[in-house]
């Protein structure tokens, strides 16, 4: 069953690191990646750019709007995420609770809806 | 009609086990819901012509696995998906040790851990796991929760919907997980407990009925998994419930631990609980629910409440707050310490408590400090406490009891 990991955490938290920290955290991330990898679990992964850089569109009534930023304002930001394959839940909770980010923000685990 | 009889007999002792064997055959709530029916009806109709099994429950689960083939392989007509797993279902079980008795235990355990599955909300795990693993009707879970059927209803068929479509597995956790999900059963457990322990006396025998399910889920648990918190928090719930008759007046109003009748504790249910705690104690791994347990038991031993160890209390009392430190265990401390060193020094702890605003909310801190006060004849500010505690309590006799502590003070 595959399960998306969306990893939610504060953005501003990189201004404040210095620059081997920022390496550190980074490479906590490659291993994990890897180790997911290595275990079969990974389909696919990918970091976003920040929220400043987002945009949103939305349709009403024929009408389209498009606006600049997320489509939620919130102190935690979507910062990026893994698609995984796990056995059930329990599996993928036991990789989302590996995701570094865990630490500091948090991980909202969400079953994929397979339509036949 | 004595087969009639059996028939009723095996369903209270074994219905909940078997529905536990068929979830894990079946791999589903519901069908395992529906076989387990179907399976009862059969047994009512063929029990008094055939005669009764040589083993009920292997029977029911057999007849029940049977019964939801069957009935999936009609519907396949309908729905060619049925069809396979019907196949499925019916490939991967067909070997009858797999509902022998040891795992029969295991899928108890199984239930409990997936009724009580941290992704379901708090609400979910307390009805499903009175539902499910209990037996009891959604109108006896509503009336215990002083909600409707239907909001009870809704509960169970949204957690068994997250069950199914995030598939969460019907297992017993890894070992290195044990603890930590243990600890979502026994608060599953004791969010029971408590809501049958603390509702109003004489409001409805449901709530009385709570309390001893939640005694009779921590006894199946600790039988399947005795570890040391299951021993803990089976032992604090007898200690509790010995004290019930005692608790309060025929009228239903509250009395307090130092002045309750102890000739009316139940001895029977302090034996088992202090037993329970020293077995708790002994094993490495004991928490918040044994140490609340060995307090609780401590005042049980006390003959008089002027025998109280207080000492021990309140050493307990430190280790838990190094153990689950919280404000109410510290409120519960300044009251231990109050006893005994007097009421200028609890009252200190409790100021600072209070000072901070972690309880400021909290009845029972203002009254506690309204009592400490009251003993240190500083009346003026006892009232102001206890006037604080009545506006925020929402409990009938509690609020009786401190109306009744107001009037005694405006007679001093």
């Amino acid at each position: 069953m595959k399960y998306l990991c969306l990893i939610y955490d504060d953005e501003k938290k990189w201004e404040t690191m210095s620059k081997a920290e920022a390496d550190a955290y980074m490479g906590e991330y490659f291993a994990f990646t890897d180790a997911i990898k290595g275990s079969g679990h990974h389909i696919a992964g990918h970091a976003l750019q920040p929220v400043q850089t987002a945009t949103t569109v939305r349709s009403r009534n024929g009408k389209l709007s498009t606006t600049d930023g997320p489509f939620a304002e919130t102190k935690e930001q979507l910062g990026g995420y893994y698609l995984i394959e796990a056995r059930d839940l329990n599996d993928a909770l036991q990789v989302a609770q590996r995701i570094p980010s865990v630490r500091t923000g948090s991980i909202e685990v969400r079953p994929i809806q397979e339509f036949n | 009609m004595e087969a009639r009889e059996t028939v009723d007999a095996v369903y209270r002792a074994e219905s909940r086990r078997v529905l536990a064997t068929l979830i894990r055959l079946l791999g589903d709530f519901d069908r395992a819901e529906e076989a387990l029916h179907d399976a009862f009806i059969a047994a009512v109709e063929r029990w008094p012509r055939d005669g009764v099994p040589d083993n009920p429950r292997a029977w029911l689960v057999s007849t029940g696995r049977f019964k939801a083939i069957d009935a999936m392989r009609r519907r396949a007509r309908f729905d060619a998906a049925l069809g396979e797993l019907a196949a499925q279902i019916e490939s991967a079980t067909s070997d009858a040790s797999a509902w022998d008795d040891d795992t029969v235990e295991d899928d108890r355990l199984r239930l409990i851990f997936t009724c009580c599955h941290p992704a379901l909300t708090p609400d979910a795990q307390v009805a499903l796991t009175l539902r499910e693993v209990c037996g009891l009707t959604t109108e006896e879970i509503a009336h215990a929760f002083l909600t409707t059927p239907s909001t009870v209803a809704q509960r169970i068929v949204r957690a068994k919907a997250k069950i199914r479509d995030a598939r969460i597995p019907y297992q017993v956790p890894a070992r290195a997980d044990i603890p930590a999900r243990l600890d979502t059963v026994l608060h599953v457990v004791y969010l029971v407990f408590n809501e049958g322990y603390s509702a109003s006396a004489g409001e409805s025998l449901m709530r009385h009925d709570l309390s001893g399910e939640a005694v009779r889920l921590g006894r199946l648990i600790a039988e399947l998994l005795p570890e040391a918190e299951v021993i803990g928090l089976l032992a604090l719930m007898l200690l509790h419930e010995s004290r019930r008759a005692a608790r309060t007046t025929e009228s239903g109003e509250l009395v307090l631990l130092d002045e309750q009748d102890r000739t009316r504790w139940n001895r029977e249910q302090i034996a088992e609980g202090c037993a329970l705690v020293e077995r708790a104690l002994t094993g490495k791994r004991f928490g918040p629910y044994t140490l609340q347990a060995a307090i609780a038991a401590v005042h049980a031993e006390a003959a008089t409440a002027a025998a109280t160890d207080w000492p021990q209390i309140v050493a307990l009392y430190d280790v838990l707050m190094r153990a689950d430190p919280s404000p109410v265990v510290e409120l519960n401390r300044a009251a231990a310490i109050a006893m005994r060193d007097g009421p200028a020094a609890g009252l200190a702890f409790v100021d600072a408590i209070l000072a901070r605003g972690d309880l400021d909310e909290y009845h029972l801190a203002h009254s506690a400090r309204a009592d400490l006060c009251r003993r240190l004849g500083r009346l003026a500010e006892a009232r102001v406490s206890y006037e604080r505690a009545l506006s925020l309590t929402k409990q009938e006799p509690e609020r009786r009891f401190l109306e009744r502590r107001l009037r005694a003070l405006a007679i001093n």
